[in-house]
């Protein structure tokens, strides 16, 4: 099975673009730092975020049903679905029932992960990604490579000579005013000739039974609002109980995000548009499960707002398409692997643990050491390969018999330096691919410290 | 069992130990001067700001803006600002206020530290639409009634059954090409702020 580091691969061999790729991320990541440093509460505003959302966890059920409540007083129809397939069937039921042939949608993560799109489009409707980045990737037919920023991994000529092939734009056109308003006055047909439209959730209320969302775009205004079906697809997990939570999530959300204040539209969608429907498909796809993980229940706070991967040196590095997960980066290297560890084993070591993705989470989730958690969480279930598992066993047998570890810290002090290259550096030594072994000190540190004068 | 009994219960089985809910947070950045503020941020969030000196000064604020100035249609939702070749009670299907150029349209309150407007539901009565679906964005709010943060912006909302609520700050953007930021994605190309 392919892991992080095979498909890593070709993105890195182009150093160029990956060099790109680093610096275009690290741009977002200063513009957060410079956001974060403008409020004086920054860290008692993630201090509150990570309280409400574990009072909120703790009490899930409870909420869901208030939830469900204000939400069917405010005429909305609430749907739960228990996986994936339970959530496509209720949205393709509802869409079918209005007899829908062409939706709009807005970014949920949610569907993504649930793969809605090719099940819809296999039982004849046509679906529109309409948020730019999202559009470009469907155009390719690739999924978004970054939960904020779909497109993040493409260069402006690429997306002009896509738009050039499916929108009819000017050969060699690449700047992106100009492509931005070719797909805005292709998308906008699409908002016309829709018959529903389908958003994400960023924030569901149990105290007034609504739903937030945010857009820079304003898409999501477009696809709720024109038509009269609206279906809002939320994760159990977007649930935060008063009204008056949504100040101290959105003061972080787009900030630790894009690094702006806020989004150009924040909508409050308690009821269906006027003479409309409203539908929330509430879904557990796993997530109740993650609940009952001690460890691992606290990625469950996660506002999806991307920081985590803005500043993971290994995302950075490698683009979103190396972790083969719909959610990637630090925190998908943790929802990954819950959902199947066995395919996903190898993105917990996707990470140098730095605790960069702890230190910005704006919900203070304990990124960096979930990820260290789940490596032994893997290694347990034997789902690690054999080469690590044994050099892990080995080591571990060393590490702990100190006169062992005396004497082949000295064998090696001797014999590594008159090896020749080949030897050291092959396939056996995946540590050394992109790595060279620090040269052997003349004494171990045990020595040095014995000589110093007391 | 239903789905969602399965779910509820498989969360009561999972339930982690109680927590409780932290103290409302009720205060927030304060700014020396909100209003100057709340230009800034707006400037910066690809906005304009106009001032307008009260509410009688509001129609000769608008006519030095440009877009309303060279405008066909205009919706205005302001009481006392007239439409221009739109009448919104006559629209039945909100996909006909495609071709409106401006709205014109009343704010409640503004935030400084985020440039937002809240925009209640009701105010936008009949089309819900009208703020996304044209070209450009005018709103129109109290000077009096800016707040520093959006804890003081949320203890001002009122909450109403099945209703509608947006917070708008700036134009329509997107920087989904290379980080390019673009004005004017699928909403309004401009937002002008009238504070007045």
């Amino acid at each position: 099975m392919t892991g992080h580091a095979e498909k890593s691969a070709a993105f890195v061999a182009n150093e160029d673009r990956a060099h790109w790729h680093d610096q275009s991320l690290w741009f977002v990541r200063s513009k957060r730092d410079k956001q974060a440093s403008g409020i004086p509460e920054w860290e008692a505003l993630r201090e509150a975020a990570s309280a409400i959302k574990t009072h909120t966890l703790s009490r899930l059920a409870d909420y869901l049903e208030e939830f469900e409540r204000n939400a069917t007083a405010n005429g909305i129809q609430v749907h739960w679905a228990r996986d994936a397939a339970e959530h496509n069937a209720i949205v393709h039921q509802i869409l079918a029932s209005h007899g829908v042939t062409h939706l709009v949608k807005s970014k949920s993560m949610l569907t993504e992960e649930c793969h809605l799109n090719p099940y819809l489009e296999a039982r004849g409707i046509e679906v529109t990604d309409t948020d730019l980045g999202e559009r470009i990737v469907q155009l390719r037919k690739e999924p978004p490579s970054h939960i904020v920023m779909p497109a993040i991994h493409l260069k402006r000529e690429e997306i002009g000579e896509l738009f050039h092939i499916e929108l009819g734009t000017e050969k060699g056109a690449s700047d992106p005013k100009y492509l931005t308003e070719a797909a805005r006055s292709h998308l906008r047909s699409k908002f016309m000739g829709a018959q529903a439209g389908l958003t994400g959730v960023n924030f569901a209320v149990a105290e007034t039974g609504g739903v937030v969302v945010c857009t820079n775009e304003g898409n999501a205004d477009m696809g709720a609002s024109l038509p009269r079906l609206h279906i809002a697809c939320m994760g159990i997990e977007k649930l935060i109980p008063r009204a008056a939570h949504l100040s101290v999530f959105l003061r972080l959300l787009a900030r630790s995000g894009t690094g702006q204040p806020i989004t150009g539209y924040t909508s409050h969608f308690n009821g269906p548009v006027r003479g409309g429907e409203m539908h929330v498909v509430v879904v557990d796809n796993g997530r109740s499960r993650i609940l009952g993980q001690e460890t691992f229940r606290r990625s469950l706070g996660c506002i999806r707002c991307g920081a985590c991967m803005n500043t993971c040196p290994v995302y950075r590095r490698s683009g979103g398409y190396s972790y083969g997960y719909t959610v990637p980066g630090p925190i998908g290297s943790i929802l990954a692997p819950q959902r199947d560890p066995e395919k996903y084993a190898s993105l917990p070591f996707a990470s140098s643990l730095c605790g960069s993705c702890t230190d910005v989470c704006p919900v203070k989730i304990d990124l960096h050491h979930q990820l260290l958690a789940f490596r032994k969480v893997l290694v347990d279930l034997k789902a690690v390969p054999l080469q690590k598992r044994l050099g892990m066993a080995f080591a571990g047998f060393v590490l702990s018999r100190p006169s062992l570890y005396r004497l082949g810290g000295g064998l090696l002090r001797a014999i590594v330096p008159r090896l020749p290259r080949g030897l050291i550096y092959g396939s056996w030594n995946p540590w050394g691919i992109q790595r060279e072994i620090p040269p052997m000190p003349q004494q171990s540190f045990r020595d040095l410290i014995q000589k110093e004068p007391s | 069992m239903s789905s969602r009994n399965a779910i509820l219960d498989s969360l009561r089985q999972n339930v982690p130990p109680a927590a409780s809910l932290p103290a409302p947070i009720t205060t927030g950045i304060r700014f020396a001067d909100p209003i100057k503020q709340f230009e800034e941020t707006l400037t910066i969030a690809g906005g304009t700001l106009v001032r307008a000196n009260g509410q009688q000064d509001l129609t000769s604020a608008l006519a030095k803006i440009d877009v309303y100035a060279s405008a066909a249609k205009i919706a205005s939702l302001v009481p006392g600002l007239p439409s221009k070749d739109v009448d919104l009670s006559a629209i039945d299907d909100p996909h006909d206020l495609e071709g409106i150029d401006v709205a014109v349209l009343p704010g409640k309150f503004g935030v400084a530290e985020n440039a937002a407007v809240w925009i209640p539901g009701e105010t936008l009565t009949p089309h819900r639409a009208i703020f996304v679906i044209v070209q450009h964005l005018i709103l129109v709010v109290p000077a009096s009634e800016i707040v520093d943060n959006l804890h003081q912006a949320y203890e001002r909302i009122q909450w109403i059954p099945n209703s509608f609520g947006i917070f708008i700050s700036g134009p329509s953007k997107t920087a989904d090409i290379e980080q390019s930021l673009v004005i004017g994605a699928h909403g309004a190309r401009s937002c002008t702020v009238i504070l007045f």
